[in-house]
């Protein structure tokens, strides 16, 4: 019999603790499928940051350090300096990396720091429980704006990946979504190229996935994955927004 | 083995580099450039990394990262950057990882003034960052010691897997004076068999500060307070200065010890038996030590370039029974042996 499909063999075996619907599962899988297609799991470290996303060393079998909430660019810039011969890199959310991380997460990207970055934008707090994000919707109701996200109130959602891809430093920004088999192949392949980019020395490899929370947006699964592509997507549009070629660097 | 005349700054680096460090991360912050400009000079000579990280915040963080991959790590700032910095000491603490953090203070708070200070006793040794944790601080007084006790400091960190701070100022960090250079070699780093290797090892090592299960945090914590107990009984370090036969004990520490010993010589040529008592280690603080000597001696006088943070250490220590003035100067100009001299006078009446 032809084998079609099997589990990663970096992804463990936890009581999952994700919600339903919840797509950091779906991110972790393809997290692993790269680490695995690429055969770099004795050398890859990762750096979590703090959220939902926090207990990835449960899920995915490799050396991992935890990052103080936001932090987790400036730790991944410390590993990746003391150890330039692992594969570096960090999980983390919108808040994490959007709000709290903003000025190490633009620094690391500017230095061009040769990591890869795994950025999940469920436009809301997760862990926290359903607070606004700095890459919540305008309108959106969440937990500390219950009369919606308004810009005069609470300024706009941040496009991480299109502002990152203006900085020289930045080998590759991508947008990429989970909420349909085809936007999951698609985003397979970029998490891929982000790994590889690093194994090849390109610099800095950025990719946002836009990610359903539907416990926290009040919603079933089906729901929520139906407001990615119908709400999330036409403001956080998909897409590679920088990509350096091997000639650029060499 | 042969003296130069150096900088306390320039002790305090070179140290680091003889003492193995190969990773440091920092942000500009006056009284303490003289370090980090040192660093980026020399740090690559050894093979080492130099990064201007884009704050405090920054440059904390990436000392997490760099010893979690078992490499010896640095930074340094001046106060208002080390409070910028309590975030991560805290995350080092709970995530056991060894790191020196140099405080060359200065005068608070807030932005306050750029001069010399001890304002920052209390944050050093009381902790700075949240939880239930401790860093064993050094008080270098002179150029040897700014060599000596950074040596000290990176062996210290290692062994107990913590962050361990240097707490100095700038007169310290800018006077000049000979040094031994002890370890031009270098000195020998223990091997650190729960760091990141080039690979993975057997299995995956996962360094973190966050506890959730069960007693997981509470083990946790009393594991960080057996190591801090431990420290307690191996670590502590102090100086005395004719406080045997003396009636009244001057206890001061750093910058302002320095100027106090020759306070004690002043009034020994009068005839007034006055002593030092000198922690040189504020965290663990010598308490035994200055118990003792609260048996013999029942005058002291605690002296600061603040308005009174270690004397809390003091009274708590010697008790309330016993005669213990303060003198304080929250003021950037280091006080001079003859004014301490006719303060502990006037304070005693004598």
């Amino acid at each position: 019999m032809k084998e079609v499909y099997k589990k990663p063999e970096v992804l463990k075996n936890p009581n999952f603790h994700f919600c339903p619907g919840c797509h950091h599962g779906n991110v972790h899988k393809l997290v692993a499928e790269a680490i695995d297609a690429l055969g770099i799991r004795e050398k890859t470290i990762a750096v979590i940051g703090v959220g939902c996303g926090v207990f990835l060393y449960d899920y995915i079998d490799v050396d991992s350090l935890e990052a103080p909430h936001g932090r987790g660019l400036a730790v991944a810039t410390g590993v990746k300096r003391a150890r330039p011969e692992r594969i570096v890199f960090t999980y983390q959310g919108d808040g994490d990396l959007a709000s709290i991380g903003m000025g190490e997460s633009v620094h690391a990207a500017n230095r061009g720091d040769n990591i890869t970055v795994i950025f999940v934008n469920n436009t809301i707090y997760g862990m926290t429980g359903g607070q606004m994000a700095p890459t919540t919707l305008l309108g959106q109701v969440t937990t500390t704006s219950p009369y919606g996200r308004e810009f005069q109130r609470d300024g706009y959602p941040i496009r991480m990946a299109e502002m990152l891809a203006t900085l020289e430093g930045v080998a590759l920004s991508a947008r990429v979504a989970v909420c349909s088999p085809k936007l999951l192949l698609d985003a397979k392949k970029i998490i891929k190229k982000a790994f590889e980019m690093q194994i090849e020395n390109m610099g800095f490899a950025f990719v946002e996935v836009l990610s359903a929370c539907p416990t926290n947006w009040n919603m079933s699964a089906l729901e929520a994955m139906n407001r990615v592509k119908e709400e999330m997507i036409p403001f956080f549009p998909l897409g590679v927004f920088k990509e350096r070629k091997m000639s650029d660097v060499f | 083995m042969s003296k130069i005349f150096i900088r306390g700054s320039e002790a305090l680096s070179m140290a680091a580099i003889d003492s193995g460090l190969r990773f440091y991360a920092g942000y500009p912050i006056t009284p303490q450039n003289d370090i980090p400009e040192f660093l980026s000079r020399e740090l690559p000579k050894v093979g080492g990394s130099f990064v201007q990280a884009e704050s405090e915040i920054g440059a904390i963080n990436m000392l997490l990262g760099a010893s979690a991959c078992g490499m010896r790590v640095m930074t340094s700032s001046s106060s208002p950057g080390i409070s910028l910095m309590q975030e991560g000491i805290s995350y080092l603490a709970g995530s056991e990882l060894p790191a020196v953090i140099v405080n060359v203070t200065r005068w608070g708070p807030g932005l306050g003034g750029i001069g010399a200070s001890q304002g920052d006793y209390h944050q050093a040794t009381k902790g700075g960052g949240h939880g239930d944790y401790f860093t064993p601080v050094y008080a270098p007084y002179s150029i040897q010691e700014m060599y000596d006790l950074t040596v000290k400091a990176f062996e210290v960190a290692d062994k107990y897997r913590t962050p361990a701070l240097i707490l100095t100022d700038v007169m310290i960090s800018l006077m000049k004076e000979t040094l031994i250079r002890r370890f031009p070699e270098g000195v020998s780093i223990p091997d650190k068999p729960w760091a990141f290797k080039e690979k993975m090892e057997d299995k995956q090592k996962i360094i973190k500060s966050l506890y959730l299960k069960g007693n997981d945090l509470e083990n946790h914590n009393w594991k960080l307070y057996r190591k801090f107990e431990e420290m307690k009984k191996s670590e502590v370090m102090h100086d005395c200065y004719h406080c045997n036969d003396a009636d009244i004990i001057i206890v001061a520490f750093g910058m302002v010890a320095r100027v106090a010993r020759s306070t004690v010589d002043i009034a020994r040529e009068r005839g007034i038996k006055l002593g030092l008592f000198r922690p040189i280690t504020l965290v663990p603080y010598p308490e035994e030590e200055l118990s003792r000597l609260a048996k013999k001696c029942k005058n002291f006088i605690v002296i600061e370039m603040n308005l009174g943070q270690m004397l809390y250490d003091v009274i708590r220590i010697v008790g309330r029974d016993l005669n213990v003035k303060f003198y304080g100067k929250p003021s950037s100009y280091v006080p001079n042996p003859e004014h301490l001299f006719e303060k502990t006078m006037e304070l005693f009446n004598l």
